[in-house]
């Protein structure tokens, strides 16, 4: 059996298939649009169009860099408000020209920074959350990598949420929760344990809804594309109320 | 004299330790030392303004004329308490404040306005965000929507509920499903943030009001500041993350004194 902790490691890998990648391989063609309408454009955010077997979708994701300087360029996948208020826009616009939403989420969790607090960090994951809820347009969110906190939660409200199997997806990091917890970061292994933080305790949980093979070769990325494109066409099925109803009701049970 | 001076403040420093802690106090806003009668009935420090943190119970007391609760048996579920440390806690919070739960919530009238109320406790696990207060939110919400009533919630939290880890963090989408529902029949929802209301609180239902409102030098953030420190490796200044700094960047509509809240309140309430 895989410890928890290497799943953790495993998310976190440099080897992990990157968000653009990922984007290229699922969509036949994608084009990246960028900016909040107010004042930036967080490149932590990576969205836009693109097709999947000719349907149009509009792709929002948050992505890590593949090396040093993006990765100091994206805060190493956390996203600024700049960066919810993006992928909120675009989401609110696929609604209005009824394209499904696919949201792919590789984050650590929302950037702590000085700016991120005083530009709304809280009212933009309120906003993402509460919006992205309402979308009248089939929403499925999938964990890539690191899920972390509210920050993951904001793109993740949609009718279905995945998983790769190398995944995590946590109210907060290990490392974090040790600390508060015990007052040790040196002590995540034992917190990733503690924390059903894998995608098999997930599922157990219902906090996701199914477990996507590995994405690292041509195979598996045909298998997730197909597995899209199933759920897009199950849920472009639906007429709005029965959607919206199922997707409420999907977050209501946790009690 | 130099000498003598720092003699006689070591002098009244003894006799300042003498005297017991609850008859002084000292603001963590402004650090002005007062004597505790000069709190007042609402707990506001005679300097600055800063409101001293209150018990739920003591808040209604203060904000509404009549409340009736309800849910008040609703805790935190029983597949949580195997962790016996957790379970301690929650009893010990029980205890403190004579609640289930982080969130009282009920229907409470100012004069002959009726609405639907929710006051976190920040003594119950630091007000964090457990299931159960998410459930007692949510059904706040929706009873709210079923009779046309407009919502206010009071809002203090430490953020999410590490002890039920992501069961906490779904609570997030679950109220905030809520408050949308709410919202959608054309009904006035009002944030009061109080002190301290951050994490994943901040990030869902208090800051989705159609008001959202706070009390000054409220503490009002997502991420917590020592994280904020380790990450920028600098000391943010001593208004971050303050409900004056969220008002001047645009986050909050209005922040009122506590001796202020009932009637704007029922003002707004008049109004919508
Ligand atoms: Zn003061």
């Amino acid at each position: 059996m895989v410890k928890a902790y290497d799943r953790v490691l495993a998310a976190r890998s440099a080897d992990k298939i990157s968000i653009q990648d990922l984007v290229a391989g699922i969509t036949d063609d994608f084009m990246e649009l960028h900016g909040d309408r107010a004042y930036s454009d967080d490149p932590a955010v990576y969205a836009g169009i693109g097709t999947i077997a000719g349907q149009s979708v509009t792709i929002t994701s948050i992505q890590k860099g593949n090396d040093t300087d993006e990765n100091i360029e994206r805060h190493f996948g956390s996203a600024e408000p700049s960066g919810y208020r993006k992928a909120l826009r675009l989401m609110k616009q696929a609604e209005k020209f009824n394209r499904p939403i696919i949201n792919l989420i590789n984050t650590p969790g929302a950037y702590p920074g000085m700016d991120a607090e005083y530009k709304g960090q809280g009212y933009m994951i309120a906003q993402s959350i509460m919006q992205g809820l309402k979308l009248k347009v089939p929403y499925i969110s999938v964990i890539v990598g690191e899920g972390g906190s509210g920050g993951a939660l904001a793109l993740a409200v949609g009718d279905t949420v995945w998983a790769l199997e190398d995944s995590i997806y946590s109210v907060l990091s290990p490392e974090g929760y040790a600390t508060i917890l015990w007052k040790d970061s040196s002590k995540a292994a034992e917190a990733a344990e503690q924390m059903q933080l894998t995608p098999k305790e997930l599922l157990d949980n219902e906090i996701i809804d199914k477990i996507i093979p590995e994405v690292k070769d041509a195979k598996s990325m045909q298998n997730f594309k197909e597995a899209l494109i199933e759920k897009i066409n199950e849920l472009n099925k639906l007429p709005k109320e029965e959607l919206l109803a199922q997707r409420h009701e999907r977050y209501r049970k946790f009690n | 004299m130099k000498n003598n001076k720092s003699e006689e403040t070591k002098d009244l420093q003894t006799l300042m330790d003498k005297v017991p802690d609850h008859l002084f106090i000292k603001c963590p806003v402004c650090e002005e030392n007062f004597y505790n009668k000069k709190l007042g009935e609402y707990k506001l420090c005679p300097n600055c303004g800063y409101g001293f943190r209150l018990g739920a119970q003591e808040r209604i007391n203060l904000t509404v004329d009549e409340f009736t609760p309800i849910d008040s048996e609703i805790s935190a579920p029983k597949r949580f308490l195997g962790d016996e440390k957790y379970a301690g806690k929650l009893e010990k919070s029980k205890k403190a404040t004579d609640l289930n739960e982080s969130v009282q919530t009920g229907f409470a009238k100012i004069g002959d306005t009726e609405f639907a109320l929710g006051v976190m406790d920040s003594r119950f696990i630091m007000g964090s965000l457990g299931t159960a207060t998410g459930e007692k939110l949510a059904r706040l919400f929706e009873q709210a929507t079923e009779r046309n009533l407009p919502v206010v919630v009071f809002s203090c939290s430490g953020g999410a509920r590490m002890q039920e880890g992501i069961h906490s963090l779904m609570q997030m989408a679950k109220v905030s499903q809520a408050v949308s529902d709410h919202a959608e029949k054309g009904l006035l929802y009002i944030s009061v943030l109080t002190d301290p209301t951050t994490g994943g609180v901040t990030a869902s239902y208090a800051m989705e009001g159609d008001i959202n409102i706070s009390e000054p030098h409220t503490l009002i953030g997502f991420a917590g500041r020592r994280v904020i420190e380790k990450t920028i490796q600098q000391r943010p200044p001593k208004d971050f993350q303050r409900a004056e700094t969220l008002l001047k960047n645009g986050f909050l509509d209005a922040i009122v004194k506590r001796d202020q809240m009932k009637s704007v309140l029922a003002k707004l309430l008049a109004w919508n």
